[in-house]
């Protein structure tokens, strides 16, 4: 018989979905999606506002990566006002970008992630949450939260605040490094570095242990989208564009992000309110790219830091030489690489001079009518798009997140879990737990990528051939 | 010029019949909340927010716009007068669009502060949500009439201060709202000296400077209080008297 299953809501990601799976007559899977149904209309609404006001209104779309959004708004403004912005600015920018990767990957693999596999994927889902994860590994947990807290803290001492801070303007930032302060954040990086590194160890036993599931979550060979630095670093802030194929070839390099939408289209689906971004070349759906720490770690040449360097080497020969790593389970493992890489990088800044100067702010009026902000949000690269009158009132606005360029993938992703656990006649608890996990190694954010706000609980529908609800599980 | 003596919340005070309630009571430390009143503008008694109970009259009196008479009794913060001023906040509230977390002023807003010392947790009556025009045309500043709360600070400031008139009321009601010359863009008024007092007096996030982002506007407004004394002691001509 033919049935649809649906997971609502999906859990332990941020924002709010459901997957629905068909099974055909056979009772086998024949489609499987992932649907995002919030709806927030962010870009609508700002509309008629201040081009200056964008980063405290962006940044308000996402509590976990507000800093990224600000970031990127910043950045669209800078380009509005045709403003380079002084050097100190620059370097603050960056450590706050850092400081946002490391609380949000911590949070992804710690809070979020690793009660699955620590706890077990069949384990019970009551307890398979970082409280479960507290109760039963103490001082892993204790690590992640600290971890965490210490992005939140770098955060905090540019910012002002933890989150939803205004700090980035157009034109560079609003408050100079607080030099006092160099010494408290430098006492954390051997802690953080440490937990890192436990973390890698950690996963590196997860690999083993499900040796025989990995392989079937969202394996499949796709694009690989991101910005590298001027020569092919893993960058996070500025650069160009890569794309790369599921082969490791370059099909296209140094991309200006400014003109992204003539390479980056987005199709909209009935069934999501999340839109489907593709690379145009190759047209939808087969245009599908990822991005993310994945993507990330995939297209660059090298990593400035040491001990990440080596870790992406370890990741390169996992991959195969000259293959890109298409597995999407390793998310998991390059968002640890970029967590370290975050942590080292944080350190080196730290120790720059130029940090520590006053000239963090340039002005200007409105000297062109559009601007494209970007930069690598933890979860991949962002685009803010703005277009302004000549008073700078925004005329209209484009954002394209991270997660929804992932959603090609992220639906491949479900597909091919559910095709290896469904058998059609039941919704097993074990089938859920793995299809919410291979959504998980993406760590999408829907608040962001809808703009829309959310929690995110679970359903998992079973539909038949004629749409008719068979079977239904929430939770 | 004559003492009066009057009672304010059961206690006996003595004040200056030319002064205006708010002002004898200020002076003896009784706190009455205002929003349109501004130390140096004349007064319109425009937000209703400094109402007091006068005894032996049923209707409540505007502090800012009332001279005491001898033997008045009043009372400034009776329940009564705690309900009206929270429905008042609350209506502003409604009326406008305000959102604070994002506000070129939030954390140095006098409407905010208000709300805060009225407890505001909520707000009882239905958003209104009305479409106001933004006028970014200035060179320097900038009006969001979204956030305009209709004290007419700017329009006294403008007038009485600066002696430019740029702006006035149009409309009526609910539609009523502040405009530059005869409902022109900012940018084209030729009356505008772009001084910035009304940017500095507006108690909200209404008047803006350009440039300004969330949160990073603070209003200076000790200019007035010198301007004033300075005019008081005739340490510049003034034109008319001159003339």
């Amino acid at each position: 018989m033919v049935k649809t299953i649906t997971i609502e809501p999906v859990t332990r990601i941020e924002g709010h979905a459901k997957i629905t799976i068909h099974l055909d007559e056979q009772g086998t899977v024949s489609d499987a999606r992932f649907h995002v149904n919030e709806f927030r209309g962010f870009e609508k609404f700002c509309e008629g506002r201040l081009m200056w006001e964008m980063p405290g209104i962006t940044s308000r779309i996402c509590g976990i990566c507000p800093a990224s959004h600000l970031i990127a708004s910043a950045k669209a403004g800078d380009e509005i006002l045709s403003i380079r912005i002084p050097e100190t600015a620059e370097k603050l920018r960056r450590l706050m970008t850092l400081a946002q990767w490391t609380q949000s990957h911590a949070l992804s693999f710690f809070h979020l992630s690793s009660p699955d596999f620590l706890l077990g994927f069949d384990s019970d889902p009551v307890k398979r949450n970082v409280f479960g994860l507290i109760g039963e590994h103490k001082e892993f947990a204790r690590r992640g939260i600290r971890l965490r807290k210490f992005g939140q803290e770098v955060i905090e001492v540019l910012g002002g605040r933890k989150i939803h801070t205004p700090w980035a303007v157009a034109g560079g930032v609003r408050e100079a490094f607080d030099a006092t302060k160099k010494e408290h954040l430098l006492a954390w990086i051997p802690e953080a570095r440490e937990t890192v590194l436990l973390a890698l160890e950690t996963l590196k036993k997860i690999h083993e242990r499900y040796k025989a599931d990995i392989p079937n979550f969202g394996n499949f060979r796709s694009l690989f989208v991101g910005l590298v630095s001027e020569d092919g670093g893993l960058e996070y802030y500025d650069g160009t564009l890569r794309v790369m194929d599921g082969g490791g070839n370059i099909v296209a390099d140094k991309l200006d992000p400014r003109l992204y939408q003539h390479f980056l289209g987005e199709q909209s689906e009935p069934w999501s309110y999340l839109k489907f971004p593709y690379y145009r070349p190759l047209g939808y759906p087969k245009g599908m790219y990822r991005v993310g720490p994945l993507a990330r770690v995939n297209i660059c040449d090298y990593i400035e830091t040491p001990l990440a360097e080596a870790e992406r080497k370890c990741f390169k020969a996992m991959a195969g030489d000259a293959d890109a790593m298409n597995n999407s389970f390793y998310y998991h493992y390059a968002r640890l690489i970029e967590l370290l890489f975050s942590v080292e990088k944080i350190e080196q800044l730290l120790h720059d001079p130029s940090l520590f100067g006053s000239h963090i702010r340039a002005k200007a009026m409105i000297n062109r009518d559009e601007g494209v902000g970007f930069c690598e949000a933890p979860r991949g690269t962002l685009f803010h798009h703005y277009w302004v009158n000549e008073n700078g009132v925004l005329q209209k606005v484009n954002m394209l997140i991270a997660t929804a360029q992932n959603n090609l993938a992220m639906n491949r992703t479900v597909r091919q879990i559910a095709m290896h656990y469904v058998d059609g006649q039941s919704i097993a608890e074990g089938m859920l737990n793995r299809v919410e996990a291979g959504i998980r190694c993406f760590d999408p954010c829907l608040s962001c990528s809808t703009h829309a706000l959310g929690q995110m609980p679970l359903h998992l529908q079973l539909f038949d051939v004629k749409g008719i609800l068979l079977d239904e599980c929430v939770r | 010029m004559a003492i009066v003596t009057l009672t304010i919340n059961d206690e006996h005070l003595s004040g200056n019949d030319s002064d205006s309630i708010l002002t004898i009571a200020r002076q003896h430390k009784i706190h009455i909340p205002t929003l349109c009143h501004l130390d140096g503008l004349s007064e319109v008694g425009a937000c209703r927010l400094c109402l007091v109970e006068v005894e032996g009259s049923s209707k409540l009196t505007p502090a800012c716009s009332t001279k005491p008479v001898e033997g008045m009794v009043l009372h400034t913060n009776t329940d009564r007068l705690q309900r009206y001023r929270r429905m008042i906040i609350e209506l502003l509230a409604s009326e406008g669009n305000h959102q604070c977390a994002v506000c070129v002023v939030n954390n140095h807003c006098e409407l905010q502060n208000l709300s805060y010392e009225m407890n505001l947790q909520y707000v009882r009556f239905p958003y209104l949500y009305p479409k106001k025009e933004l006028d970014a045309s200035h060179k320097d500043f900038i009006i969001d009439r979204n956030r305009c709360i209709l004290c007419t600070r700017c329009v006294r400031v403008c007038h009485e201060v600066e002696g430019a008139h740029v702006w006035d009321i149009a409309h009526r009601g609910i539609r009523c709202e502040i405009v530059s010359g005869l409902d022109d863009p900012w940018g084209d008024s030729e009356a505008c000296t772009a001084c910035g007092k009304c940017v500095l007096v507006c108690p909200v996030g209404a008047l803006i400077e350009k440039g300004a982002t969330v949160a990073e506007m603070e209003k200076k407004r000790d200019f007035l209080r010198y301007i004033v004394t300075a005019r008081q002691k005739r340490e510049w001509i003034d034109i008319h008297e001159e003339g």
